[in-house]
């Protein structure tokens, strides 16, 4: 501390329990759950406005999940049924922090996508791009103890969908994460840098336009590998616990 | 001090250049707030989440055989009272008594071997989900009091742009749902009604309304900004 006057720290009530608040993102740069231009919002979007849930015990915790659910072969979806995945080959790398810029280690990274003609392993895609025998779109990785994450894939295609005419969307792949606490969930989408289609598309225009680049993953020459594939890097943030030295009465020093 | 130019924040120190409270100090060069990262945006999970969140184990909070276990199944139904076959539904929870299974719970571990707290089930299954669990017991409600035993629910979907949460509560349960500070919060029993489930003959139903459907009846489901 360097402040000008002292006070002794505060001492929690010894009848409570002392429970992290977890920050959240204003309004202004989040995604809402509604957009218009996304046709499928419009019969399953709550239309009610959400009831503030203070966090408590359930909120603060969370699915610990790690290790156990991954196996080395998820981190590389090139290699899958005994053969090579089509298409550009590449590393998707980077950190997952919280927003005070903690990492968040040990943590299941969930990834799924399209394959390089845009077309998913589902029943429910049956529009006339080819499948890839080599390839199931899935992968799984657990971040190290930096927070860092990093598979091998190939860059997934565009593809079309009915939500409006001639409607494509972007290459993106999927994420999935739990970070440490309920409040940490995330299920989000990876774009890559400069892609001419993001100006028709509802799913990536729902973003605030302030909070759309960390959408956007980062080409990186440093970490392609000659000879071997491209690299993107994209750092994820999930939610850290709050941290306003303002709200207390105190000469607003942060230790 | 006279320059017309100075910031509004040099201008408004004091004369000793101490901070007025809610300031930065005055060319201190330090900064004053923390740093804060914004976080990166949600996206719907889309029509092909079954791709990456399928697990074999998914549907079971708890190992299989535990005595006593429970299913937690319902529907979720859009705003033309239709069935969503396409979403996921994760629940979040604490043991029989009352512990979670996390470090950061100040108690100490869960003491049900194998009890995990947390499933996810899809609804393609006629737009339900089924999920296998023990009964939540009471939780601290960190002030003292207790809340009622209750499963946080998140749901996920094509359509849905971030998730929705939600929770579930027991219908057995009358009297500590009456304490419950989250339910006590709510304007109504119409909109308690639709955090209650009902007991089945393997546990307990409780339908999900993402949206009100009045020619069906159906009442938007409480949902919750966390």
């Amino acid at each position: 501390m360097t402040g000008t006057t002292s006070r002794d720290p505060r001492q929690p009530q010894e009848s409570a329990l002392v429970l992290p608040r977890y920050g959240r993102e204003p309004e202004g740069s989040r995604t809402p759950v509604a957009f218009p231009g996304y046709r499928s919002t419009a019969l399953r979007a709550p239309l009610r406005t959400p009831v503030d849930l203070p966090h408590r015990l359930t909120e603060v915790t969370g699915p610990v999940l790690g290790e156990d659910r991954v196996t080395a072969a998820d981190a590389d979806l090139t290699l899958r049924m005994g053969g090579e995945a089509q298409g550009q080959r590449i590393i998707v790398f980077g950190r997952v922090l919280d927003s005070d810029g903690r990492p968040v280690p040990h943590a299941l990274v969930e990834v799924w996508q399209a394959n390089a003609a845009g077309r998913y392993r589902h029943v429910v895609d049956n529009w006339p791009a080819p499948l890839d025998p080599h390839f199931d779109g899935l992968g799984r990785v657990v971040t190290d103890g930096l927070g860092r994450y990093e598979f091998t894939t190939i860059r997934p295609g565009a593809y079309p969908w009915g939500n409006h005419h001639n409607a494509w969307r972007p290459a993106h792949i999927h994420f999935s994460l739990f970070g440490t606490a309920f409040t940490q969930r995330l299920v989000t989408q990876m774009y890559f840098p400069g892609d001419p289609l993001f100006g028709q598309d509802p799913i990536y225009n729902a973003i605030p336009p302030t909070a759309r680049h960390r959408a956007v993953s980062r080409f990186d020459l440093e970490r392609t590998q000659d000879n071997w594939a491209l690299a993107f890097q994209w750092n994820i943030v999930l939610r850290g616990t709050d941290q306003t030295p303002f709200e207390t009465d105190d000469d607003g020093d942060v230790a | 001090m006279s320059s017309p130019h100075l910031s509004p924040l040099v201008r408004g120190a004091r004369e000793d250049n101490d901070r007025v409270p809610g300031t930065p100090r005055r060319g201190s060069g330090f900064l004053d707030g923390p740093v804060r990262l914004g976080t990166t945006p949600s996206a719907t999970v889309g029509p092909y989440l079954a791709i990456g969140l399928t697990w074999p184990d998914g549907p079971h909070a708890v190992a299989e055989g535990t005595a006593g276990a429970i299913w937690l199944r319902g529907r979720v139904f859009d705003g033309n009272g239709d069935v969503v076959p396409d979403a996921m539904v994760e629940t979040w929870q604490a043991d029989p008594d009352g512990r979670f299974a996390h470090p950061d719970d100040p108690r100490g571990p869960v003491t049900v071997p194998g009890f995990r707290g947390f499933a996810r089930s899809d609804t393609v299954d006629g737009g339900q989900y089924a999920v296998r669990t023990l009964k939540p017991g009471p939780v601290p409600d960190g002030a003292g009091g207790w809340q009622a035993p209750h499963v946080d629910v998140s749901v996920f979907a094509r359509g849905l742009l971030d998730r929705v949460v939600t929770r579930i509560y027991f219908a057995d349960e009358a009297e500590a749902n009456a304490a419950d500070p989250v339910l006590a919060a709510l304007p109504d029993d119409e909109s308690r009604r639709t955090l209650i489930a009902q007991r089945t003959d393997d546990g307990y139903v409780l339908d999900v309304h993402l949206q009100d459907c009045a020619d069906k009846g159906m009442a938007e489901t409480v949902f919750f900004a966390v």
